[in-house]
């Protein structure tokens, strides 16, 4: 298994929920992480990472949803985001720069980046490194790796393509009715 | 049957870009028995081609070689490799556009005059009039088969317009409808009516709107008259000792070179692209490149006054269904100092899909304040703002020192400050937005900044004295009698319209200057 999958667990064997808690060693912020993968927590998702740390790619998810935060997209589709980073060429850079935000949520008191409850207290760490060229390299990437998922689409409302379909002529292109 | 010219053939007329003005110029010369050869650096993409998704289509269509930017304009920041939205295709932007056709008013050709003295504005009267240009209007009118001209309907609204109507008649505006759009309300011209696709943007895959990708072009080519080579990208205008110019050195699709001699040089390579083949056409004769004794090659850089207002409503829109450019309000387009801004504006309905959305709503923006707009997505109305933005010298195209290009060749520099004019009228027309908007029921507006410029003029303008600007009011260059400009950049002014009605007049009216002044012998 080298990208995301449903609740087909890592390498292809479907793990259920307390297979995957017994092989973690944190669940932490709703993910679970464990040796080389992070998953959800109802083992609905599981990404193995080939590079990254597990905790810096829990970390990066939990940045990506703090950056651009929907509460009706579930974390896979952050996940599916940023996997792109978890390469031999962007895994230094990102493993740099999730470090220098833990070391500022332990400056804000804090053990590391994932343990903060609040969203609010998150995007002020985020706000104070929101110039740094690593925060403009994950807020950048996202514009295009999570909102043009088609998988996403639909949660906006959004209907993508409609040419297949013959358009909206006689689909609703003026079905307003509430004016 | 396609025609074929030999390289040496030097009694053809070359045109560099097959967009809206290079296009049209092609087949109307064609038309006439003209010979033209036309290069165009990017591919043949027809409506079967064209792909229903905002960034697979932007990947297949978008002009993204080597550009920088410099200014106080958000684009240098937020898109600083890309000053521009624009085509590499055979049919250029007007594969783009959404179709907006309208007339200058009377009083836009002649800023001049009827602005005054605007300080840091290079402002200057068109040579030509609404007089002049009203039989070259009614034929590209024709020709584009716009809504609302001749006796073609107008199109229906969809939700997006029906939401910008409610807004701007409840505010007493009057001019308010369903647009003059080269869009077929009816089939017209052996093409389709519109089918509400949405996705004008990415090329109209039923054909309904005109591009002369599939119009223009095709029946060119049919004439026997016109040869287009595309995936040739025009490097180097060159001329003889006695200043004539002589042909285009082009590379081909596989980077080689070649040399077609020309009659007439026509550029049409849109207003960043023109000045720059100008100016990479330096030569000793013509140390500050080719048709620039008065130095304006290049300058009064024009992108058109823009913005976008989106609105959000407590039920939803679906403002993506349908024509991208539904409606517009045009009463704010009258002159009328008192605003506080000489020019004046239009607003127009706009959709974007989720991927450009994100994109363009606020470049560079994050956190709860953005991502609660996108969730307002499916509730959302947008309309876009374009107004007539200031001339200024100092806006301009310029060959990069260090950038260059695919070629090797400078790259073009893109500088743009906003007037104190443009950003009276921009904040005026937000207000307006967010006002018609509100009006119509929103909880929440977003006066969205501009996106990378779709409309850009001015950089060859035409001058009645040749100090003053690059071509005559023939698009004819000053300097060089065999070489014209034929899109965009001959613009002295923008007006408040949406360029390419004018474009395309132009170049129809240019057609015939040129096969007059072969025939008489005069080129
Ligand atoms: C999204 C969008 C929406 C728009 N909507 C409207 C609208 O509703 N109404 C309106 O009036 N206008 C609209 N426009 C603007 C309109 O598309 C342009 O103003 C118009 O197409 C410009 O025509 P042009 O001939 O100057 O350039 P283009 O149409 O851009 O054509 C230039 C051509 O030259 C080619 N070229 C450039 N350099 C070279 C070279 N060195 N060698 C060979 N070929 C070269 C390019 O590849 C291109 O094909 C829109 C534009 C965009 C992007
Ligand atoms: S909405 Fe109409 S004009 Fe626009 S792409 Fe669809 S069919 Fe073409």
């Amino acid at each position: 298994m080298t990208t995301l999958t449903a609740n087909r667990g890592l390498r292809g064997n479907a793990l259920t929920r307390r297979q995957l808690i017994s092989r973690s060693f944190a669940a932490s912020a709703g993910m679970i992480i464990g040796a080389g993968f992070i998953a959800a927590p109802d083992a609905a998702w599981a990404y193995e990472a080939t590079t990254l740390k597990p905790e810096t790619m829990a970390t990066l998810v939990r940045m990506a949803r703090d950056i651009y935060p929907h509460d009706r997209i579930a974390d896979e589709f952050y996940v599916i985001a940023v996997k792109g980073y978890d390469t031999a060429e962007a895994a230094p850079g990102v493993e740099a720069g999730i470090a220098a935000l833990n070391a500022a949520a332990q400056g804000a008191g804090h053990a590391d980046y994932l343990s903060i409850g609040w969203e609010d207290d998150r995007v002020a760490l985020l706000r104070g490194m929101e110039n740094s060229a690593f925060f403009q390299q994950i807020r950048g990437g996202l514009v295009t790796g999570l909102y043009n998922q088609k998988a996403v689409w639909p949660i906006f409302g959004y209907e993508g393509e409609s040419f297949s379909q013959g358009g909206y002529l006689h689909r609703g292109f003026d079905d307003i009715s509430w004016l | 049957m396609v025609a074929k010219f030999e390289l040496d053939d030097d009694s053809v007329v070359l045109i560099i870009g097959t967009g809206s003005g290079g296009g049209v110029l092609a087949n109307e010369l064609a038309q006439k028995g003209v010979k033209v050869v036309s290069l165009e650096a990017g591919g043949r993409y027809m409506p079967e081609d064209y792909i229903n998704d905002e960034w697979d289509s932007f990947a297949q269509l978008a002009w993204t070689d080597t550009r920088t930017t410099s200014g106080d304009w958000r684009v240098a920041k937020d898109f600083s490799g890309l000053p521009a939205w624009i085509v590499k295709a055979v049919g250029g932007t007007s594969i783009h556009w959404a179709g907006a056709s309208l007339r200058f008013q009377e009083h836009e050709w002649k800023p001049r005059t009827n602005y005054g003295h605007v300080t840091g504005a290079n402002l200057l009267d068109w040579p030509i009039d609404g007089a002049e240009m009203a039989p070259w209007y009614e034929k590209a009118e024709t020709k584009l088969g716009v809504t609302r001209t001749g006796d073609r309907p107008g199109l229906p609204g969809n939700n997006n317009y029906k939401v910008l109507e409610k807004g701007a008649k409840a505010l007493g505006y009057k001019e308010v409808h369903t647009g003059r759009m080269a869009i077929n309300s009816v089939d017209y011209d052996d093409r389709l009516a519109c089918q509400q696709t949405g996705f004008c943007f990415q090329g109209c895959k039923w054909g309904a709107k005109w591009s002369s990708a599939y119009t223009d072009i095709p029946k060119g080519e049919a004439t026997g008259n016109l040869e287009v080579r595309d995936r040739c990208h025009a490097l180097k205008i060159e001329h003889d000792d006695k200043g004539r110019v002589t042909g285009v050195l082009y590379a081909d699709k596989d980077g080689n070179h070649h040399f077609q001699k020309a009659r007439v040089v026509c550029v049409a390579g849109n207003s960043i692209e023109s000045p720059r083949i100008l100016l990479n056409s330096a030569s000793s004769m013509f140390p500050d490149g080719l048709a620039n004794s008065s130095g304006q090659v290049g300058r009064n850089y024009l992108r058109h006054v823009t913005g976008s207002v989106y609105g959000v409503f407590e039920k939803p829109v679906k403002m993506w269904r349908g024509t991208t450019m539904a409606g517009i309000v045009q009463d704010e387009a009258r002159l009328d100092p008192s605003r506080g801004f000489v020019g004046g504006y239009e607003l127009e309905t706009l959709a974007l899909g989720i991927p450009f959305m994100a994109a363009f709503l606020d470049p560079g923006g994050w956190g709860r304040s953005f991502t609660s707009a996108m969730d307002g997505y499916e509730n959302m109305a947008g309309m876009w703002i374009v107004g007539e933005d200031m001339p200024q010298e100092t806006n301009r195209i310029t060959l990069s020192a260090t950038a260059v290009d695919q070629f090797g060749l400078p790259a073009p520099n893109v500088h743009f400050d906003d007037h104190p004019n443009d950003i009276a009228m921009r904040n005026h027309a937000y207000a307006r937005g967010e006002a018609i908007y509100r009006a119509a029921g929103a909880t929440r507006t977003l006066p969205t900044p501009p996106y990378p410029s779709t409309h850009n003029l001015g950089t060859n303008r035409m001058s009645e004295n040749p100090r003053d600007g690059v071509v005559n009011k023939h698009g004819q260059s000053h300097d060089i009698p065999n070489l014209f400009i034929s899109d965009g950049s001959q613009f002295t002014s923008g007006a408040a319209e949406n360029p390419t009605l004018t474009i395309v007049a132009l170049a129809i009216r240019q057609a015939e200057f040129i096969a007059g002044e072969l025939s008489k012998q005069n080129l």
